[in-house]
């Protein structure tokens, strides 16, 4: 039985990869065929695996680590998912260090691989999908678990989700490398890409919404409302907006199924709706959880929580047009994304409020507690970035602002201050409970990690002000006689001192995540520096277990 | 803490307000009112939202959207703009549609207006080559200097813009082309020339050898001393002023295998006027000759150097 399983295991795998072979050898281009020999890679590895164990079950147990008793959280995955995050985090900032330094110095574009264009998506998709996304579904599947007293809903579907997640992301940041793109911002793999992530998020909602569903708690915490919005949009924008016809099903070109201005504003739908969805909507969820478990508050406002989701996201999908003001988007269409943004300042604060005002009676921690710490200032760079998103949104201001670097500065105050700092403060709270440390080797190092990261985003996104203001106004500056003052190589020339300013920022940046990688390092090899301590939350390995069904039939003394 | 499902409501006291009564993983939630503020903030901004949809185009219907009371479009405003910007420099282009190129020069404030228009003009058409500065790079002419492979008269430079450099299928376009010398001359013979060419404008000693190799090929279109000829756009050789260089090898592999340049024509790309201004602006720059009519058709012929 086991033999027959372990058999036609290994020849699934030996048939995926004869056609990846089969794929690559008859490849109308190279890098469809570089792409099938990764998942040829991978199906060998798969065969190995299979076949070089007798016992596949035992091979599943140990390589995968199924969970092997329904008393414990199943977190494995979680552990893999932090490391993973880890490693895209650096990768991503690295690659963002890079191509801010190409803008300053040109000499920097290696053809024909490392040139901006196609350095650019590599970084937006390692820091949003590989950084972001891999701590998104760690976080997840850890407070999914926690908040609901159960274990994952499908074990080995939650691995597949994991693995399946870096196969994407690997022919992701190859394809582009290798100049595989299908050109839309944020969504630039082609299709059989696509595709294959298409199957990974259905297994990844499957997982999530089957683990909520066997719950033992009778709500749904606010963390989960937030991490399902995220999850379901996601993949209703992933699906749409890649609609396409291959060119080839052996070839890596497609055709977008939509043309002309329709196609730009589905994309902008998708592209807005990533950051909402994605960027605001998921790392909500993960503070949901991970700010009041680390400052050991109650969450400052249940009603304010129902009122601020229900209208974050009934608002933020229709905010797309706003990144085509002045297009040939019809005016109409313009309008109604400028008023939906608008209108959604404040369901964005809420999220802001509900967080920072959960340090009610324990802001004493703000000076004690360098993860709290984190926690605030992301909150504070949230609350920044989603008054700038509603006020750039306004034509007037759109039509300073539009093309210009403002733009990337309004970005990376979200990005680095919210997002980033959020999952460094998400993930130094995980590391030591998961892998059961008294705490981080050292609290220092995340007060250093903070500073550096901090000052970092300041100069970041200063420099993106003063140079997107700069371009703006010498694009429409006129002089005497009516005529345009600049040509546009004077602009570029202008931005030169700040474009260094962003590129320093953006190394501090690095240098504090370096820092991070260093203390995680030293925690998981289950060292401890020596150090004047600094406070931490308390943790009860006691409590933090499922409930038994026999457990809840018995009412606690 | 674990396990108080379903626990009752109690007041957190470092706050002093009462909890909802849920707990997970040990996370309460207070039962406080939203903050007023953020509720009327939130009020206010969807107020504004309807008015501004009441005023301006927002509501997609069957065959195209509502207008908005205001009747604003985006198309109507860039229109009132343009309007508005080309009605404040209609007088200037009209008399400047008008006048001779070549008497341009009399009316100074019309000759001022013509230079600004064409600096702008020259800023988005003709800097991706000839730089910012007008200074160019090795291949682009500088236009700043008073070396002029064409003439750079007024009505020289307008025509050059207008019908451009090589443009093939062009008849009025200036062409020129210098054979290439690759296997004509021995590597001693070429060494020579070189010297010679070099020699024209004090570079290197003169040579006899040379001088004939350069009386039999060149001298036809470069002239006895090197001072080119603008009829026919062949470079001056006897001055500090190197298209591709003036480097042995440089100036080498120019006679074995010249390189030849290209510039678009721009009749039809810009309208009349806009070439005017530019034509002002190039000749502005500091190496604008002087009109001399010598013929009776001048846009056939180019003028001699004063």
């Amino acid at each position: 039985m086991q033999a027959e399983a372990a058999l036609f295991r290994a020849g699934l795998w030996f048939a995926v990869l004869i056609l990846a072979i089969a794929a690559a050898a008859v490849a109308k281009d190279a890098a469809y065929a570089a792409h099938a020999g990764i998942i040829a890679g991978v199906a060998l590895l798969l065969l190995t695996m299979s076949a070089g164990r007798f016992d596949p079950l035992g091979k599943a147990q140990g390589f995968f680590r199924m969970p092997e008793e329904p008393s414990r959280y199943d977190d494995d995955p979680v552990r893999w998912g932090v490391i993973a995050t880890m490693f895209w985090g650096m990768v991503g900032l690295l690659a963002g260090v890079f191509i801010a330094l190409q803008l300053a110095y040109p000499a920097l574009n290696f053809e024909p691989y490392l040139t901006f264009g196609r350095a650019r998506p590599l970084h937006t998709s390692a820091v949003i999908f590989a950084f972001g996304g891999n701590a998104l579904i760690a976080t997840s599947f850890y407070v999914v678990q926690r908040t609901c007293r159960t274990q994952l809903a499908f074990p080995a579907l939650a691995r597949f989700v994991f693995w399946g997640y870096q196969l994407f992301i690997v022919l992701a940041a190859s394809g582009y490398l290798l100049g595989v793109t299908q050109s839309r911002e944020y969504a630039e793999p082609e299709w059989y890409v696509d595709i294959w992530l298409t199957i990974v998020w259905v297994a990844y909602a499957a997982v999530f919404i089957g683990t909520i569903v066997r719950r033992h708690e009778p709500h749904i915490y606010v963390a989960n409302w937030f991490y399902l919005a995220f999850i379901l949009t996601i993949a209703m924008l992933h699906i749409v907006n890649n609609l396409a016809v291959p060119v080839s099903f052996l070839g890596s070109r497609s055709y977008s199924a939509f043309a002309g201005v329709q196609d730009a504003l589905t994309q902008w739908w998708y592209g807005h709706n990533a950051v909402g969805f994605f960027l605001t909507a998921g790392f909500l969820a993960m503070m949901y959880y991970f700010v009041p478990k680390q400052a050991e508050r109650p969450v400052y406002s249940y009603r304010l929580s129902i009122i601020h989701f229900w209208s974050l996201i009934f608002l933020y999908i229709w905010a797309g047009p706003h990144h085509l003001h002045y297009t040939a988007l019809p005016d109409w269409a313009q309008t109604l994304g400028m008023v939906f943004s608008v209108v959604l300042w404040m369901p964005s604060w809420g999220g802001m409020i509900n967080g920072l005002m959960t340090l009610n009676g324990a802001w004493d921690k703000v000076r004690t507690d360098p993860i709290i710490r984190m926690m605030v200032v992301a909150l504070a760079f949230y609350g920044m970035a989603t008054f700038e998103g509603p006020m750039l949104s306004i034509k007037a201001v759109n039509s300073l602002s539009h093309y210009t670097d403002w733009t990337i500065g309004h970005v990376h105050a979200g990005a680095l201050g919210w997002n980033g700092l959020i999952t460094f403060a998400a993930v130094y709270y995980l590391v030591p409970r998961l892998w059961k440390r008294d705490r981080m080797y050292s609290l220092r190092m995340i007060n250093w990690h903070f500073w550096l990261a901090t000052i970092g985003i300041v100069f970041y996104a200063a420099s993106m002000w003063v140079a997107g203001i700069t371009q703006g106004l010498m694009w429409r500056e006129y002089g005497p006689d009516g005529y345009l003052v600049n040509s546009f190589v004077d602009t570029v020339a202008a931005l030169h001192p700040m474009y260094l300013m962003r590129a320093f920022g953006g190394i501090l940046y690095l240098i504090g995540a370096g820092v991070m990688t260093y203390n995680v390092w030293m925690t998981l090899a289950g060292r401890l520096r020596s150090e004047a301590p600094m406070s931490d939350a308390t943790y009860d390995p006691a409590a933090d277990r499922p409930i038994l069904a026999t457990a809840i039939r018995e009412p606690q003394a | 803490m674990a396990n108080e499902r379903p626990s009752g409501k109690r007041i957190d006291l470092p706050t002093g307000t009462e909890t909802v009564g849920h707990e997970w993983d040990g996370i309460e939630e207070l039962d406080t009112p939203m903050p007023r503020w953020w509720l009327w903030t939130l009020y206010l901004t969807i107020i504004w939202g309807v008015v501004y949809i009441v005023l301006y185009p927002a509501w997609p219907l069957i065959e195209r959207g509502t207008e908005g009371v205001l009747g604003w479009s985006s198309r109507g405003q860039l229109a009132q703009e343009m309007r508005v910007a080309d009605q404040s420099r209609q007088t200037v282009r009209e008399a400047l549609s008008q006048i001779p190129i070549e008497r341009l020069p009399d009316n100074s404030p019309l000759m001022a207006q013509a230079v600004a228009g064409g600096r702008a003009a020259f800023l988005v058409n003709c800097v991706q080559c000839h730089g910012s500065g007008a200074a160019g790079s090795p291949g682009y002419p500088n236009l700043n200097d008073d070396d002029w492979l064409w003439g750079g008269d007024l009505r020289a430079i307008e025509y050059t813009i207008t019908h451009g450099i090589r443009q093939q299928a062009h008849d009025k376009t200036r062409m020129s082309a210098m054979p290439p010398y690759e296997g004509v001359f021995e590597p001693a013979q070429l060494n020579e020339l070189v010297s010679h060419v070099l020699s024209l404008s004090g570079k290197a000693p003169p040579t006899a050898a040379g001088a004939q190799i350069y009386a039999d090929n060149c001298v036809v279109c470069h002239g006895p001393a090197g001072g080119g000829d603008r009829a026919q756009g062949a470079p001056a050789l006897n001055d500090a002023i190197w298209l591709y260089g003036s480097a042995r090898e440089d100036v080498a592999r120019q006679i074995l295998d010249p390189r030849m340049g290209m510039m678009p024509k721009w009749e039809r790309r810009l309208d009349p006027v806009t070439i005017k201004m530019l034509a002002a602006y190039v000749h502005s720059l500091g190496g604008g000759e002087d009109f001399v009519e010598v013929a009776k058709d001048p846009e056939i012929q180019v003028d001699e150097q004063p």
